[in-house]
């Protein structure tokens, strides 16, 4: 059967992976392809690398890294940040990463996601989407929005779209998979959104990742059975060594999840 | 000198964009290989590697615009293929074909990729799953079913007399096909981890 992925995420700045709370305040943790290294040891399915600064600061991430990714790991890893155009996803594809991961530059462009499936296959075009709850809007009900350029706080902005409906827009374009960043979660460790994820799940016909929030083993748990997501994202819990990976993937294969043991 | 020293490895340049990867999984394994499209370096390897993403139609029609498909159709070599690669290997394909049209392959396993019938789960079929079946060949030496592989896809080839292994995703389909010297798998083995490389490894030594 299709195992659950399990999703360390290594935000990267300056070819440091570093980590924030709530996008903020960046710590760096650790170089880059050590890092991306043990985690393939250590049984994660999936790396996704993300230049946090790159849209914001109008700058392509720093490509080098991601030969040097390619050449030490053996299993599938998605890059992030910045890629604007065929010939940006071309380049880093053609360095060695699995799949390429577009936000701000498909909101300001949606045409872009079409362009680069046909191109390079719907498998490997991943859009994140970075979703925040505004208590106040939609008459005080509360509404999931679309946010951009969410790795600098100064130009943090909301756009026009409510996250299901981009969700359902990005599919029809020809996204291929959907990173799910739950804003409101990211960073402080209490769970992953499920109320959010479970509304998207029913939306989304492609592969479906959570991310934000994951605090412990529980919430993991929690995300696969309740809101059915086909693999989660995590950071800081796997940086910091509070969750290790094999006793991870033992309790959820426990729990009667579909995972992959190494 | 060992054989494996003197053996010629390559990778064909189809023109897709995993050459990179595949490369660097042959190089971990300490083995030397070359990516080209140059028809005599080709024909003259020991062993040849196709690799490929995209679409059918694409990788297609960059192997005409190189003119290599006389010379992929005549290896008489052991040839590998991965992913798209392996749908190559088929009579034809409909991904990326108009309306009730196909995409012409290499023609040398018969067999025609279809739409992977995923019966309501989703679709690209992506992640790591496990085959059903492994028949015996060189290839699968010390594979067995139950172990995981990276899948990426939503063409397939069907059951045949052709299949080497099975995947169930929705139905069962063909995790590997071959023919004669033409081997074929559906799974990703540059990026399915210590197994996949046992894969490439096992082929590289056969």
């Amino acid at each position: 059967m299709l195992a659950k992925r399990i999703i360390p995420c290594l935000d990267v700045r300056d070819g440091k992976v570093v980590k924030g709370v709530q996008f903020r305040n960046h710590e760096i943790i650790g170089d880059i392809v050590p890092l991306a290294q043990k985690y393939a040891e250590a049984g994660a399915d999936e790396l996704v690398f993300y230049d946090i600064t790159a849209s914001s600061d109008d700058r392509v991430v720093d490509k080098s890294w991601v030969s040097r990714i390619a050449q030490v790991i053996d299993i599938p890893f998605c890059v992030a940040g910045g890629i604007k155009t065929e010939e940006d996803a071309k380049q880093i594809l053609m360095m060695g990463a699995d799949k390429i991961s577009i936000n701000s530059p498909a909101l300001r462009d949606p045409s872009l996601i079409s362009r680069l499936a046909d191109i390079f296959g719907q498998q490997c075009i991943v859009v994140g989407v970075d979703s925040f709850f505004n208590q106040d809007a939609n008459n005080g009900e509360g509404e999931y929005q679309v946010y951009q350029f969410t790795g600098d706080e100064t130009r943090t902005q909301k756009t026009k779209w409510r996250t299901l409906d981009w969700i359902q827009e990005v599919q029809k374009l020809g996204a291929g998979e959907i990173v799910l960043n739950c804003m409101n979660q990211d960073g402080v460790r209490q769970g992953y959104d499920i109320k959010q994820l479970k509304q998207v799940r029913d939306l989304c016909n492609v592969p479906l990742i959570a991310s934000g929030g994951a605090g412990e083993i529980s919430h993991f748990v929690d995300v696969f059975q309740q809101a059915d997501v086909d693999g989660a994202l995590a950071a800081s819990v796997f940086h910091k060594g509070i969750i290790p990976m094999d006793e991870l993937k033992q309790t959820l294969k426990n729990e009667k999840i579909e995972i992959r043991l190494c | 000198m060992s054989e494996n020293k003197q053996a010629n490895f390559v990778i064909v340049d189809t023109g897709c964009a995993n050459l990179a990867s595949v490369k660097f999984a042959v190089e971990r394994l300490g083995f030397v290989i070359t990516i080209t499209d140059d028809i005599n370096i080709i024909k003259s390897a020991d062993k040849v590697i196709l690799p490929g993403v995209g679409s059918a139609r694409h990788a297609m029609e960059n192997i005409k615009a190189k003119g290599l498909v006389a010379t992929l159709q005549q290896l008489t070599q052991p040839v590998l293929g991965f992913c798209l690669g392996m749908q190559l290997m088929a009579r034809t394909s409909v991904e990326g074909a108009g309306k009730d049209e196909v995409v012409q392959c290499l023609g040398l396993i018969s067999t025609d990729i279809t739409p992977l019938q995923a019966n309501n789960l989703r679709l690209p079929h992506m992640g790591w799953n496990t085959l059903t079946q492994v028949s015996d060949h060189p290839i699968f030496k010390g594979i067995k079913a139950e172990d995981y592989f990276y899948f990426v896809h939503s063409f397939a080839a069907p059951i045949s007399e052709y299949t080497l292994a099975r995947c169930q995703y929705g139905s069962e389909f063909s995790a590997a096909i071959a023919k004669d010297n033409f081997i074929g798998c559906q799974f990703h083995p540059e990026r399915s981890s210590a197994l996949g490389s046992k894969i490439i490894k096992n082929f590289l030594e056969m």
